[in-house]
């Protein structure tokens, strides 16, 4: 009964394709609108101080060599067109394809993402059970205060005072960037890195706790309260055993999608730590692509993130699947 | 067997923000019912029937006050000597559905703590019994029919060798001959020599299979009789309302009563059934009649000879 069809999971991966398209479709062309709508000059961005010296025949070179003395839609469809033959372009400030620099720069952006997501998973769950079980006890109360002051903190402003109390009062993490400055590729061990990872990815899955925390802990109040839970204790379950067999799968649900579904949140707030922290990550890169005017490199990254966010989507879609039985059979009919 | 002596509940409720205030669902109630008998409390919805199930099982919520005496095989049942009884002697069989968990397959959900694979023979031999198939073991609570999930839960109590079963509701949703066999399931367990306490308010079905009856009204047993004596026009019968309720069947000429069932708090001092009651007498409204003996059974009524 829930073996799945081949042609009810072609018919998924279909639809879920058919979707992705149409979504960078749209995606990339709010993003080139907004682009060249934009009041920075890519051309008087990339010369910055060198401004006296270079003349307006020079300036017109540029613009030439770059494309930007076409009309906006013509360079979109030049753009698109390289695209879809596998060539995101060459950045411009980095004169590196965008394809090298999103690469290089993702991995950076992954490890923090992926410590903080780990991180604010597995305590926000955790915290949300433990408040459950304790409904209206000091502990309850001490993770509730906590979610809720830290949601109406801006993760930037948290990032500095986590700057200022662990980076320059205490000196225990780094104040910046993902390495040692000056030191060699070779000298640079793992410790280094992590330790340089500590301040962001604290300040991102700090932020991150608080949502999972508290759905989690409405799901299984739910769930304790349920007729269900009467009847299981009626059979003489009870405690942590209880919570395990009935309470878990449940409270999971909501926390898994929350997770998955939160790429886009994880990936906007590791724009800001990365900014505040000077971290090399993909956010960093998205940020100067757009101050300077680098047309092609934000163009890859705004695609990337929507990637990125649509697969944290489509992860979530197939695990409330995989776990929750009734949505099983309503997505995927036999 | 089991014992129920003076059982009162109620439950505190917050009034205008910080007034708290008791309202009353069961009132003074007295049960017994003994090893190898089956008790049917019958009573329309609102008489506070599953949480006398809920009481018996310690199962209620924390804002509920409870007064009274409960005691099994002469001890006081308290939470140390429930925690020790509940899922072994003790079981509930529960209404519907939504008693089961919907992320566990029925077969998981019937097994209960138990390991192993005897229990698992077991349990498909118990499903065999209610008719439930094979296939019913891997299904999910939403894939099952109404009538299934009952089953299911009737099957609970089977498997889990208890020596006393509260089945609150356990027919409704059911085809007629499957609730006639859960209910004969219940018979079967009495004749066993388990005790069981059949809440229902379907006073017909708990006839086939009731030793005695107790009648619910407004939080009160009004009367206990036994089974046989509900029969023609209920004459025998002690109480009025157990004659009202009796009469309003298709088959024993289908006269409702008007009127409304009050709640416990509206008739703290009186007769509860005093507004509606056809014989009501002067002392009536004045005070609350105790349940007293009469003729084998017991009557909660002033006038009732």
């Amino acid at each position: 009964m829930e073996k799945l069809s081949f042609s009810a999971l072609l018919r998924f991966v279909l639809l879920k394709l058919a979707r992705l398209g149409l979504l960078l479709a749209a995606v990339s062309a709010a993003a080139f609108a907004l682009v060249s709508y934009s009041p920075i000059d890519p051309v008087q961005a990339y010369i910055g101080a060198d401004v006296m010296r270079v003349g307006a025949e020079q300036r017109a070179a540029i613009a030439a060599y770059w494309g930007l003395d076409e009309p906006p839609l013509a360079r979109f469809f030049r753009w698109a067109s390289a695209l879809a033959g596998g060539d995101m372009g060459t950045s411009l400030i980095y004169r590196q394809p965008v394809a090298d620099v999103i690469g290089e720069r993702f991995w950076g952006s992954l490890l923090l993402m992926a410590a903080a997501w780990l991180l604010s998973g597995v305590i926000g769950f955790t915290a949300g059970i433990v408040a459950a079980m304790n409904r209206g006890r000091l502990v309850d109360r001490i993770v509730r205060w906590y979610c809720c002051t830290l949601a109406s903190t801006p993760s930037f402003w948290l990032a500095m005072l986590f700057l200022m109390v662990f980076g320059v009062w205490l000196g225990w993490f780094p104040v910046g960037l993902a390495v040692p400055a000056g030191a060699l590729a070779a000298e640079v061990d793992w410790l280094d890195r992590l330790r340089h990872l500590a301040l962001p990815a604290l300040t991102l899955s700090a932020v991150g706790i608080a949502p999972v925390a508290l759905h989690t802990r409405e799901k299984l109040l739910d769930v304790l309260d349920s007729d269900y839970i009467l009847f299981a204790r009626s059979r003489g379950e009870s405690g942590i055993r209880l919570v395990r067999r009935h309470g878990l799968k449940a409270a999971l649900l909501p926390a898994l999608t929350l997770q998955f579904a939160g790429f886009s949140e994880l990936f906007g707030g590791a724009v800001l730590a990365e900014q505040v922290f000077s971290y090399p990550g993909l956010g960093r890169a998205a940020v100067e692509a757009g101050v300077r005017g680098d047309v092609p490199l934000l163009m890859g990254i705004v695609l990337f993130s929507a990637l990125f966010v649509f697969t944290g989507n489509l992860l979530a879609d197939i695990m409330t699947r995989l776990i929750d039985p009734r949505v099983r059979e309503r997505g995927m009919p036999k | 067997m089991l014992e129920i002596a003076g059982l009162s509940v109620s439950f505190g409720q917050y009034v205008g923000g910080f007034r708290r205030r008791d309202i009353p669902v069961l009132n003074d109630v007295d049960l017994d019912v003994d090893a190898g008998e089956l008790l049917a409390v019958v009573g329309s919805s609102g008489s506070g029937k599953s949480l006398l199930a809920h009481a018996v099982m310690g199962l209620l919520p924390e804002n509920a006050v409870v007064r009274g005496r409960i005691s099994y095989g002469g001890r006081t049942l308290d939470e140390s000597l429930l925690r020790k009884l509940r899922g072994r002697e003790l079981a509930l069989v529960p209404q519907g559905v939504s008693y089961l968990d919907p992320l566990l397959r029925a077969g998981k959900q019937a097994l209960g703590r138990q390991r192993g694979l005897a229990a698992k023979k077991r349990v498909r031999s118990v499903f065999r019994r209610f008719g439930l198939a094979e296939q019913a073991e891997e299904m999910y609570p939403h894939q099952l029919s109404g009538g299934m999930a009952r089953k299911v839960l009737v099957s609970t109590a089977a498997l889990g060798g208890a020596r006393f079963v509260i089945a609150d509701e356990p027919t409704p949703g059911m085809e007629p001959e499957s609730a006639a066999e859960a209910l004969q399931a219940l018979r079967e367990l009495a004749d066993g020599g388990c005790g069981v306490l059949l809440i229902t308010h379907d006073i017909e079905a708990a006839l086939k299979v009731a030793d005695r009856v107790a009648v619910l009204y407004a939080g009160e047993v009004v009367e206990t009789a036994a089974a046989g004596e509900f029969e023609g026009t209920g004459k025998v019968l002690r109480h009025p309302y157990s004659r009202a309720l009796w009469q309003a069947l298709p088959a024993n000429g289908f006269r409702a009563l008007p009127g409304v069932q009050p709640s416990p708090a509206e008739t703290a001092s009186c007769c509860s059934f005093a507004a509606r009651c056809p014989i009501a007498a002067q002392e009536c409204a004045a005070g609350k009649p105790p349940l007293r003996k009469l003729r084998g059974g017991a009557v909660r009524c002033w006038v009732a000879e």
